[in-house]
């Protein structure tokens, strides 16, 4: 009796979600709501949350409510606090959530909403969610140590410093993909120019404020810091009508990039009071508001998804970003089902506060199922605006065309529904001069989202300013981020040189701090370049490589957690990991070899580069480029692009060869060799806030 | 009872405004003191201003940056 009444409501909720992905499934031809999709990914969250991550917290980890954590061993107060586990659940998902989620799938919805949102779902619950809590559980035994040292301490010293070392060229290309989004949403948009530059000085005026005026009043420097941002989207439209102001802010992708890379030396290398800090600030709060504003208004709005479930590109050849379905849509949409950077946040500063072993469970399998949520989101924003709007800004002018007559056209001939009068009055609705080859993402999910949040507030004179809202919330962290980035890697770098010339190892040395910093910008700064010249767009370069690299990592913290789990005497559910991390490796693997020997110089690296290197003998240019040098920039960046890519590729293979070693050697041993801090008893005293559900 | 609910509801509030703080890397003040305190009586702790600057140094001096 008490076990029908225990399982009956959850047994509601699986028939509601199956009912609902029923409903998505069998709606052929006709545009269905965006709820059944919402209701659908939410029931999916809670059976896979009820029932798989207990199964992992109970029989595969065996957490345990009675051990000390390192909160409570090291609690100092300010880096090891014993936090309740609703504060730290915020602190967590705060950290994880950033443009990733947002990005991948709306550069999927190419293929249909299906695609995306099966991977997602399938993603989240059996290998990004299991990721995140794994590796929770595994640093929170070791004193909350990092990945890279985990790697080191259950594996070895060199596994851990290749796995370092590929982080470190994952967060470049994560910087250098980031700013091209921002880039790609600036060109030639005096207001989103405006609005995203007046960001600094309120930065500026804000950390100023908190330094000296108020020190330490977040709260209150943070609403002054919103009306002024307010501020600032009103003031650009402004300067979006005006004749004299417009020109002042209306910049081409590559002058927008040199203006980055300025800006990223400049924000790195002054006090992190005075800029990064405030607009952390900022960014964080808008962030967190902004997803809970879009959560509330597809529940009220409703909208129905007009993007097709699959559409022809489903089988490939897509125009945002080219391949097959297998493998790149499971490295197109990395964060929102798994994501290898989670690792490193999982292993970072959450594992010092948890108050209790036992909610590694909520934070760490929850806060990942709060992000998906967030892609999914993104993908109904994504699909809710009309296919031929969405392949006419992410589709590359190189082929489908400059003009809003060229493009529609074009689309046209591939069964869509669009008019050169359509763009341009999209385009007017939104304030900018045109939405034509805005690919990477932001400039997209900021027209759905502004499709669904002017139904809730302002109607359709307000559509421009959220917008602007949507591109200024997106650009705001993106720039966060390259910053923060930039001095994690100029960090890293200072690491890695010190062995050769110990003077630069000294983070107090300003010359040092300068050349580090300058470094570590221009490399990001280079793909940046890159991928903006790049007539295809850039996002169909880039991206791919951030997605093998970011889900390799996945792979390599998978592969981590199936070493600890052989090493526990966990043989029999260590297919857990295993499942999830063999099918990252064939993804990435895959993905990896295609990017690399594929004939289709569309997708290959070494094929574009041969195909350029051919013409450059007979001594023809081929468009894009305009000479020869300019062939022969092309053809290196394609052979660094794969010489990139073949990196990744080692990295990853040579931690396999390294776990399947450790997974041998854990299975010779008759009893558990893992090495975790021994077991101490949490005092009886310490409260608890939560206990298994 | 209406006190109760008003009393759930303040303590969620408070809830909300840590977590909110801790996102942008400052934890509980009032948790810091207290540990002092108990586990450090002969030490002064710093006051809200030094404690402020001290996270703020430390989240950004991080060698980790977050998530994309």
């Amino acid at each position: 009796m008490s076990i029908i009444r225990r399982h009956l409501p959850w047994a509601v909720v699986a028939v509601l979600g199956a009912a609902s992905l029923a409903v998505i499934a069998l709606a052929r031809g006709e545009s269905i709501s965006a709820l059944w999709v919402v209701i659908a990914a939410v029931c999916v969250y809670l059976i896979g949350y009820r029932y798989y991550s207990l199964f992992l917290a109970t029989k595969v980890l065996g957490l345990d409510p009675t051990r000390q954590t390192p909160a409570w061993k090291y609690n100092d107060g300010l880096d090891y606090v014993p936090t309740h586990k609703y504060v730290l659940y915020g602190h967590h998902f705060a950290a994880i959530a950033g443009a990733g989620p947002l990005v991948g799938p709306v550069l999927a919805a190419q293929m249909g909403y299906l695609p995306g949102l099966l991977w997602i779902l399938a993603g989240v619950v059996f290998a990004g969610a299991v990721q995140d809590f794994i590796v929770l559980f595994i640093s929170t035994r070791r004193d909350g140590r990092s990945l890279g040292d985990l790697v080191k301490q259950e594996m070895g010293m060199v596994p851990g410093v290749i796995a370092l070392f590929g982080a470190f060229m994952i967060m470049i290309i994560i910087l250098a993909v980031l700013s091209l989004i921002v880039v790609k949403a600036l060109a030639d948009s005096p207001w989103g120019t405006f609005t995203v530059a007046a960001t600094i000085p309120v930065a500026l005026f804000m950390g100023v404020y908190l330094r000296y005026i108020r020190p330490g009043r977040i709260g209150e420097v943070s609403l002054i810091g919103f009306v002024l941002l307010m501020a600032a989207i009103t003031g650009g439209q402004l300067v979006h009508e005006s004749p004299t102001w417009a020109p002042l802010f209306t910049y081409d992708g590559k002058a927008l990039t040199w203006m980055l890379i300025g800006y990223g030396f400049v924000a790195a290398s002054i006090p992190v009071w005075l800029l990064l800090a405030p607009r952390d600030y900022l960014s964080t709060f808008l962030k967190i508001g902004t997803i809970v504003a879009l959560a509330i208004g597809i529940v009220i709005v409703a909208p129905p998804l007009q993007m097709p479930a699959f559409t022809q590109f489903a089988a490939g050849n897509g125009p945002v970003w080219s391949g097959n379905l297998f493998p790149f849509l499971f490295i197109t949409i990395a964060c929102g089902a798994v994501s290898g950077f989670h690792a490193l946040i999982s292993s970072g500063t959450t594992p010092k506060m948890l108050d209790n072993e036992v909610n590694a469970r909520f934070i760490g399998y929850g806060g990942m199922l709060a992000e998906s949520f967030v892609a999914v989101m993104a993908l109904v924003a994504a699909s809710c605006i009309e296919p031929g709007v969405y392949f006419a800004m992410n589709s590359p002018a190189a082929l489908v065309g400059s003009t809003p007559e060229t493009v529609a056209a074009t689309l046209s001939t591939w069964g869509f529904v669009v008019t050169p009068e359509m763009l341009i009055q999209t385009a007017k609705d939104v304030g900018e001069n045109t939405i034509l080859a805005r690919a990477g993402g932001a400039p997209t999910l900021a027209v759905g989202m502004a499709h669904i949040l002017h139904q809730v507030v302002g109607g359709k004179a307000m559509m421009a300013f959220w917008y602007h809202f949507a591109i200024l919330f997106e650009a705001l962290f993106i720039l966060t981020a390259v910053d923060a980035g930039t001095r994690a890697g100029r960090f890293m770098l200072q690491d890695l040189l010190g062995t050769f010339v110990p003077a630069l190892k000294k983070t107090d040395s300003l010359p040092a701090n300068l050349i580090a910093t300058g470094l570590c910008v221009a490399t990001w700064g280079y793909f940046l370049y890159q991928g903006v010249v790049d007539p295809l767009g850039g996002i169909n370069t880039l991206w791919p490589l951030f997605g093998i690299g970011n889900q390799m990592l996945a792979a390599v913290a998978l592969m981590l957690g199936t070493v600890v789990l052989f090493k526990m005497k966990k043989d029999r559910y260590a297919w857990t990991t295993i499942v999830p991390a063999a099918w990252l490796l064939a993804c990435t693997m895959t993905a990896g070899w295609l990017k690399l020997f594929s004939a289709d110089p569309k997708v290959g690296f070494l094929a574009h580069a041969q195909k350029y290197a051919d013409a450059l003998a007979t001594g023809t240019v081929l468009a894009p480029a305009k000479s020869l040098e300019a062939m022969e920039r092309v053809i290196f960046n394609d052979r660094l692009d794969a010489a990139l890519c073949g990196l990744f590729i080692f990295v990853v293979l040579s931690v396999l060869v390294y776990s399947v070693k450790s997974v041998f050697a854990a299975r010779a041993s008759r009893k558990a060799t893992v090495q975790e801090t021994p077991y101490e008893r949490l005092p009886a005293d310490t409260r608890l806030s939560g206990h298994h559900a | 009872m209406l006190e109760e609910q008003v009393a759930s509801l303040g303590r969620a509030g408070r809830y909300m405004a840590q977590s909110l703080r801790l996102m942008v890397g400052v934890p509980d003040y009032g948790s810091y003191v207290e540990h002092m305190r108990r586990t450090h009586p002969d030490q002064a702790p710093m006051d809200y201003e030094a404690f402020f600057r001290e996270r703020q140094e430390a989240r950004y001096g991080a060698r980790m940056g977050r998530c994309c």
